[in-house]
């Protein structure tokens, strides 16, 4: 079957959606950009292809048996991925012990070193025992926590030290990120299924899934990166284009678009037909973008998912005056030593960069009814909370929309800027 | 890499600002009198006239932005005390006096003799002046225009003006000069004046055509250049603006466009309306934003802070001091926000643009302050979006190439949009 594909490579995160043939989206895939375009392009397009033969297997499965078991077979084939990385970390990190270790050290370092990477491992077999819980879908996000608190327990400050063994995994980890791994669903559609039990009905959704052609008709890419993109000028659009396309395509009453990146943010207005018709976006400074959470995430020693729910416990705000993020983390310190709370202090930073982008949305235009909201920020309940408070004293009620997707909305954009170029 | 070509004018006024240069150079020896004034309301006529220099310290800065020099300037400037927040052309220069005082084309800049202030809306200048008096510890003269606040030049306000230039300017010129006030010799200046402002005119305005022979903005700073500064009222100032006219009426003749830092753009995209003075430190670079995507600019409101000549005045010869009066208060910068909008509004159905972008520089206040409420205005006239885009005159660190690029990208992919009447 024919489908077009939307590359999004933002500064933080790499995005690839796939549309079929009616226009309906089939798969996605994330990652994080890394400072290589070229291969997080790669990743994200990869993933969203397995995404989207897992949707076919749904399509599939669906009305049979098997239906209820896809759920898993999804969470089995993304740890035999994590574990296939994480093996291959490991190999990494012994053969650079060997390399670059001081000589009396080795042969604690690979026993330590293989302790860290079988209780990952455990863990995550562990993991997959439980129920889902929310966690980053990104390798260096999910193994880095653990390989800290794990190298934390078992260094020796008179030997292979915690120092150490974060050092060997800092050298390791932008390699392990940065090679062509095998990773693509058929690499690890099998062993999945045999950890599912190869339920019967399942296995011939699969296989019908693995063989499928897939076969992209256009491809579409935005983002700062897209410059790198191997495609001609007319398959590159601009991100404000394909955000406000995207969000007209999830969202059709939308007129008002605001998209807070991870270092930009964009208010745009645009038509029925999602045409844009005007746009602001930051230029001279980027603080009150997604980094600004990243950075006071890093401060607060949370990690970034964390800070919404945090600050949504707030009862009292707390006025943050800097809008420098680097300032914004001294105030934070100071406010900290005062004694003010945690999440009031976190809400109050929520607050300041959403009053950075209310001011880009006035500048745009304002905010016209339906409003909606897109990018990683949009996925922060505390800094949707706080859009939502100031859209309504300063423009009054408006319908916010947020989709649970909003982060593949620019490349939902891109994707549909193939379609029409494919017809 | 490809030779860059450039315009027989470019030349022509190369040639004239060396000389010029080489003669404030040599000025202490020669004895001739060096006035710096700035460029929006400048004297300069009244100057040539006591057969004084001028000198113009803002170019000055801007050439030393486009040479890459006003970095380390700048950073002079900050050892010296002066905050990160002031307007870069005061710490560029600040920073080159403190430099040696080497101009940007490599000679020696004399000290002035006279700093001769025409207060056009910037109260920087006043400061600026306030700290070169301070440094060269010279006479200082300022001539202060009434701001138009409300669009229009009252009696009384050209009565103020040409009290101050008889009271006040003619006597320091006197007096530095060892001259008397001739008004005869300065009509001579204003004759020549009014007619290089024909062929100025006439050149921007060739900005109506398709495809547009000049680009109003990159192309035209060059083009204002010889008028703006130290040429107006010369015979050097005339016939470049002849040979200038003629090389835009030959290029219109044969529907050839601008030379821009990629050659020729004859086969033009957009035509686009800029507010607001460009960013000199990546100034080519910048242009080459536009080019690429083949966007010419038809019209620009930077071109128009040393005279609004296109909007029908010309130094009139008949009344010397009163045209002078006339010209100051009519500088861009002078000028109220309601002027500036239509002024805009003007450009964009006059000059028939799909487009209209504002660069807002950090160091400029004067210019900078209501531009949101332009934009706006503008927008709800003519029902044009504008692109707004942020960077700065010769501070390098405010040039985010990547975001102005993305920024002007998307804004020339909505114009598309716009035209297609669909997003595909």
């Amino acid at each position: 079957m024919s489908c077009v594909v939307g590359i999004d490579l933002g500064s933080t995160t790499t995005k690839a959606l796939i549309l079929d043939e009616r226009g309906e989206v089939l798969g996605r895939g994330i990652t994080n950009s890394r400072s290589n375009y070229d291969l997080a392009a790669a990743v994200a397009k990869t993933e969203a292809f397995i995404n989207a033969r897992f949707s076919l297997v749904e399509q599939q499965a669906a009305g049979t048996d098997a239906a209820g078991v896809v759920g898993r077979l999804r969470r089995a084939f993304v740890m035999e991925q994590l574990l296939h990385q994480l093996r291959h970390l490991e190999q990494l990190m012994l053969a650079e012990v060997d390399a670059s270790a001081p000589r009396e050290l080795t042969a604690a370092f690979h026993v330590a070193l293989t302790e860290i990477c079988r209780q990952i491992t455990a863990e995550e077999e562990q993991r997959f025992k439980q129920p889902p819980m929310l966690r980053s879908d990104f390798f260096r996000d999910a193994v880095g926590s653990a390989f800290m608190r794990i190298a934390e327990q078992i260094g020796d400050p008179n030997g292979v030290s915690f120092d150490r063994l974060v050092g060997m995994y800092d050298k390791c980890i932008i390699r392990v990120e940065n090679e062509p791994l095998a990773l693509d669903f058929r690499d690890h559609i099998g062993t999945a299924l045999r950890r599912v039990g190869n339920p019967p009905g399942l296995v011939d959704a699969v296989e019908y899934a693995v063989v499928k052609d897939l076969d992209p008709r256009a491809t579409v890419g935005t983002g700062y990166g897209r410059a790198r993109l191997p495609f001609p000028k007319e398959q590159i659009r601009s991100e404000i284009l394909c955000h406000g396309l995207g969000a007209h395509a999830m969202f059709p009453g939308t007129r008002t678009v605001l998209d807070i990146g991870g270092q930009d943010t964009k208010a745009i207005q645009v038509d029925s037909e999602g045409i844009v018709t005007n746009f602001q976006m930051n230029d001279r400074c980027a603080a009150g973008c997604g980094r600004y959470l990243g950075y006071i995430a890093d401060e607060m020693n949370l990690g970034l998912h964390e800070l919404g729910p945090l600050a949504e416990q707030s009862k009292r705000c707390v006025k943050i005056n800097s809008t420098c993020t680097v300032f914004a983390g001294a105030e934070l310190r100071e406010r900290l030593s005062l004694g003010e709370k945690r999440e009031d202090i976190l809400a109050g930073l929520h607050r300041a960069i959403v009053i950075r982008s209310m001011s880009l949305l006035a500048r745009s235009g304002g905010v016209s009814d339906e409003f909606t909201f897109t990018g990683g920020v949009a996925k922060n309940a505390a800094a949707v909370h706080a859009i939502r408070d100031l859209v309504q004293e300063n423009y009054g009620q408006r319908t916010l929309n947020i989709s649970p997707e909003s982060i593949y909305t620019g490349a939902l954009g891109a994707a549909l800027f193939a379609h029409r170029m494919a017809a | 890499m490809a030779t860059v070509q450039k315009d027989r004018s470019m030349l022509l006024q190369k040639e004239m600002i060396a000389n010029h240069f080489a003669r404030l150079e040599q000025a202490p020896e020669t004895g001739e009198k060096v006035v710096y004034t700035f460029v929006p309301g400048n004297l300069t006529e009244l100057i040539r006239s006591f057969g004084a220099l001028p000198m113009l310290p803002e170019i000055n800065a801007l050439q030393s932005g486009m040479r890459k020099q006003s970095g380390d300037y700048i950073a002079e400037a900050e050892r010296a005390g002066h905050s990160e927040d002031v307007c870069t052309y005061v710490k560029c220069d600040i920073g080159m006096m403190r430099s040696g005082n080497i101009g940007p084309g490599g000679t020696k800049l004399p000290k002035p003799d006279l700093l001769l202030l025409s207060y056009t809306g910037c109260y920087t200048f006043m400061k600026w002046f306030e700290l070169l008096r301070e440094e060269y510890q010279c006479p200082t003269v300022m001539f202060h225009v009434p701001y138009q606040g409300d669009g229009v030049l009252e009696p009384e306000h050209r009565r103020y003006m040409l009290r101050q230039l008889r009271e006040q300017v003619i006597p320091a010129l006197e007096k530095v000069t060892g001259r008397r006030y001739d008004e005869d010799r300065l009509r001579e200046h204003l004759v020549r004046s009014a007619r290089a402002e024909d062929d100025l005119v006439a050149v921007l305005q060739a900005g109506k055509l398709r495809p547009s022979p000049i680009d109003g903005y990159f192309g035209t700073v060059y083009y204002v250049g010889p008028i703006f500064s130290a040429f107006r009222g010369t015979e050097e100032g005339v016939e470049y603006y002849r040979a200038l006219r003629e090389e835009v009426d030959e290029r219109a003749a044969l529907g050839l466009g601008p030379v821009t830092p990629d050659g020729p753009l004859n086969d033009q995209k957009y035509r686009l309306v800029v507010e607001g003075p460009p960013n000199w430190t990546s100034f080519r670079d910048f242009w080459k934003m536009f080019s690429d995507e083949r966007a010419v600019v038809v019209a620009s409101t930077y071109t128009k802070v040393g005279g609004t000549y296109d909007f029908g005045f010309r130094h009139d010869p008949a009344d010397p001091l009163g045209t002078l009066a006339d010209y100051c208060s009519g500088c861009y910068t002078n000028l109220n926000l309601p002027s500036r909008i239509d002024m805009l509004v003007r450009y964009i159905h006059e000059y028939q643009a799909d487009g209209f972008l504002i660069n807002s520089v950090k160091s400029c206040n004067s210019f900078s302050a209501g531009q949101l409420m332009i934009l706006r205005e503008v927008e709800k006239r003519t029902g044009i979006p504008g692109a707004f885009i942020e960077s700065d005159l010769v501070d390098p660190r405010y040039f985010s190439a990547a975001n102005i690029k993305n920024r002007l990208e998307s804004y020339f992919q909505m114009i598309d949009a716009r035209r297609l009447g669909k997003t595909a």
